[in-house]
């Protein structure tokens, strides 16, 4: 009675399929979350970190191993030498030991160190406590014997294990806010994000506008439509580190060709220095974006007006719509669509984007964008820990961003 | 506007707007392509651009107006007058300069004010005219802002810093130096090592497609196929992972990068440009597989393949367009790509092209070397997009908006 109904859970069919699945998808899980989640977690806990540049080693205990005296014959008289060093400068090491294999041949003549011992043909020492930047050389007198030099001996043969314990900033326990506390700061965080806002807002809806020009002019057959079509994609398509020098070299104050049109045709005085001064670099570098990106919006829309059905115009037409209205009543409410999903989208990468500003401005003359913000903190300044404190606070606008996305996405199925 | 309406209004208005346009599309040409100081001017374009669309919405024909304003400007220009300016050029920047202006102004003019009369218009004829100029003003902005930067990119290159510096609107090139021209390029490759930097881009570009497609297609299939749980919530993580910026995954990246030994080298390239672009091609591919008749593959499975040997037998040879589109994207991507690179390489031995133009711009190295290595950066790119634009623009209306 019981067996009547549709069947509940999943048939051994589905359960391989999903098996299936699975076994499919793990590599690219295992990838991704290697290099995209890891760092993630990693980043929030480095910005929870006293770190800087110069930090990023751990404190290693370095040591050389030698034989000073050039013993030539047998019962020469010899040092054997180790130098040892902490690798960093500031970190302690402690409970510090060596040791070695005693090389065969050589027998110790006078005073060992009273830190270390021999036994059983091995050398061990216990080196107690390094600060940081300690260094130290332990000699040890000896003879050797003709044993020495039948087996061609070198000390270096035998690896020397010298061990300690370390406290590694990225991995102990100590903890900070300073670098939010730095991010926050002095109220330059919030001419960061000013302009990071007006780069994104306008460099989005610029590329739209523009997007939306473009594809107007191509959305007609005409002989060199395609080469025009190839020829507006440049800009995308183009290595950023090229497009960028082009025209930093065009608007170059000395020996830039824009400057020199300018005046030439008497529109300015004297040259300008374009990516130099305040209110003009964040501009250009606005335009740029603009520039570099409309290709991408304008293809988008193209596809979306080629599938419009001509239909509707011809109706228009006959009810006697002139085309600023049909483009204006028709085509708009019909891209509506592709154009709030492009700009959520171009929104957000417009926020992420680094290249660009870093290679025109480099961050300068009041462009400084937050993705800007991260390299400036983490290498120009060295505080890495900074820099993962201004990661984060990108990321969090980009979940707010992607909340708000999935939530119009949901109704926009355009993409 | 509706005062504007009749036909010896519009035709003046859109006659001084064209000459305008076309004034200073001339100046700008002129001025580059011969460095001599071409100026346009908004009055004498009024002066001119009046007469002009009143006689040609009276009629004439695209011909005699063409010919009639390059004698004209010819004059003109000889009298330093017009509008556009221009000191004591020679003969054939005169002449040329006139025939542009005239061919540029009477033939797509008249194009433009064909249906006008003189008397009263209909807001059809009207906002036709105006769109057919305002679209021709389009073709040029348009062309003109895409051009000028690869223009100055290439020309740059040719020349050297003195003549440069002399006059920066010098692009002329001395053809009688012959090989000579291309002495920046030769000089990269000789002395700087480009050469080698145009190999490592490239087989590291190869590398990251085999790659990405080898883990995109299993993983694309089994999203778009496959019915498991959690493939929702999959494929919307797609799309999210695909949405953190690189500079915010770059830090911690260099950070294990430097203390695994993987910083400068090819391999951790290699490990790492993958996966930046595997989310983009998977995200790609499902959509077109998706679009694949599910019955071909249950034919397939029927007949007694195993999945596995339907994605290899039928579903790859199906995709083969968008494989190739989700490919050219990606080495675009890879290609052009120089957070990383710059932050991971430091040996010059092992530079791409991206960071090895990096490393020429400094201040002792002489500009025409940077915009020639821009040039090899961008021509190979450029080659393979202009012969496989079909593919290319699928890819990138398919490959959603990243950038």
């Amino acid at each position: 009675m019981s067996d009547i109904g549709p069947p509940r859970g999943a048939g051994p069919l589905a359960r391989s399929e999903a098996r299936l699945a699975w076994g499919l998808l793990t590599p690219t899980i295992l990838a991704v979350s290697l290099v995209v989640l890891l760092p993630l977690l990693a980043i929030f806990w480095i910005s929870v970190k006293p770190v800087s540049l110069s930090d990023l080693r751990a404190p290693d205990t370095v040591v050389r191993e030698d034989l000073r005296g050039r013993p030539a014959a047998p019962g020469d008289e010899a040092t054997l030498r180790y130098r040892l060093r902490n690798s960093s400068p500031s970190s302690e090491i402690t409970g510090v030991t060596l040791e070695d294999t005693w090389p065969e041949g050589l027998t110790l003549a006078g005073e060992l160190d009273p830190r270390c011992e021999i036994a059983e043909g091995i050398l061990s020492c216990d080196l107690g406590d390094w600060e940081g930047g300690y260094r130290e050389t332990l000699n040890i007198p000896v003879v050797t014997e003709q044993a020495w030099f039948d087996t061609v001996g070198d000390v270096e043969d035998t690896p020397v294990e010298v061990n300690g314990k370390a406290s590694f900033v990225l991995t102990n326990n100590e903890f900070t806010l300073k670098n939010f506390v730095s991010v926050f700061d002095g109220g330059e965080f919030f001419s960061v994000l000013g302009v990071t806002l007006f780069y994104t807002v306008f460099g989005t809806v610029g590329a739209l506008v523009m997007g939306l020009f473009a594809s107007l002019l191509l959305n007609h057959s005409f002989r060199g439509q395609g080469i025009l079509r190839g020829l507006y994609l440049f800009p995308y398509v183009a290595p950023v580190i090229a497009v960028a020098f082009a025209w930093i070299l065009l608007f170059d104050p000395f020996s830039g060709s824009a400057n020199a049109l300018l005046v030439q045709m008497g529109v300015m005085d004297q040259a300008i220095n374009f990516f130099g001064e305040r209110p003009l670099a964040l501009i250009m570098v606005t335009l740029f974006e603009i520039w570099r990106y409309f290709p991408l919006s304008f293809l988008f829309i193209l596809a979306r007006m080629q599938s419009i059905s001509t239909d509707m115009y011809e109706a228009a037409d006959m009810d006697g719509a002139s085309p600023f209205q049909q483009f204006w009543y028709l085509s708009l409410p019909q891209l509506l669509g592709i154009l709030s999903v492009l700009f959520l989208l171009r929104f957000i990468w417009t926020f992420n984007k680094f290249d660009d500003i870093f290679l025109l401005t480099g961050g300068n003359a009041g462009t400084r964008v937050l993705t800007v913000n991260v390299y400036e903190q983490a290498f120009a300044v060295s505080n890495i820990g900074a820099g993962a404190a201004v990661a984060v606070v990108i990321f969090a606008c980009l979940l707010l961003f992607s909340v708000f996305f999935f939530k119009f996405m949901s109704k926009e199925e355009g993409l | 506007m509706k005062h504007l309406r009749f036909g010896y209004l519009t035709g003046p208005a859109l006659g001084v707007l064209w000459t305008f346009v076309i004034a200073v599309t001339v100046a700008v040409a002129m001025s580059f392509a011969t460095g001599e100081a071409f100026r346009p001017s908004l009055t004498w374009s009024v002066i001119f651009g009046i007469p002009t669309g009143l006689a040609l919405v009276w009629g004439g024909t695209t011909f005699v107006a063409s010919a009639l304003l390059t004698v004209a400007y010819f004059v003109t220009l000889s009298l330093g007058i017009g509008p556009v300016l221009t000191g004591n050029v020679s003969l054939v920047a005169r002449v040329a300069a006139a025939l542009f202006m005239g061919v540029g102004i009477g033939w797509p003019l008249k194009v433009f004010v064909e249906e006008l009369t003189m008397g009263a218009l209909t807001r059809h004829e009207f906002e036709d005219a105006v769109i057919r100029t305002l679209r021709g003003f389009g073709y040029i902005f348009f062309t003109a802002i895409v051009v000028i930067p690869f223009y100055v990119m290439v020309m740059t290159s040719l020349k050297n810093q003195a003549q440069l510096m002399q006059n920066p609107l010098d692009f002329s090139i001395d053809l009688s130096q012959g090989w000579g021209l291309f002495r920046s390029y030769v000089e990269l490759i000789t002395e700087f090592n480009f050469g080698s930097y145009l190999w490592t881009s490239f087989y590291i570009s190869v590398l990251t497609v085999f790659i990405t497609l080898l883990f995109a297609i299993p993983g694309a299939y089994a999203v778009a196929r496959l019915r498991f749980r959690g493939q929702a919530a999959f494929s919307r993580s797609i799309l999210l992972i695909y949405m953190v910026p690189m500079i915010v995954l770059a830090l911690p990246i260099y950070i294990a990068f430097s203390m695994m030994g993987l910083r400068n080298s090819i391999t951790g390239i290699v490990m790492i440009y993958p996966v930046t672009t595997i989310p983009v091609a998977l995200y790609m591919l499902q959509g077109y597989f998706r679009g694949l008749p599910a019955e071909i593959e249950e034919a397939g499975l029927m007949d007694g393949l195993s999945r596995l040997q339907v994605i290899w037998k039928i579903t790859l040879p199906l995709s083969l367009p968008a494989l190739a589109s989700v490919s050219l994207y990606v080495f675009m991507i890879a290609w052009n790509e120089f957070l990383l690179a710059f932050m991971l390489l430091d040996d010059p031995s092992k530079f791409t092209l991206t960071r090895g133009i990096a490393s020429l711009n400094s201040s002792e190295i002489p500009r025409q070397h940077l915009m020639a290595g821009s040039v090899i950066a961008t021509v190979p790119i450029m080659a393979l997009f202009l012969g496989l634009e079909k593919f290319m623009t699928k890819g990138l209306t398919a490959g959603s908006v990243k950038g």
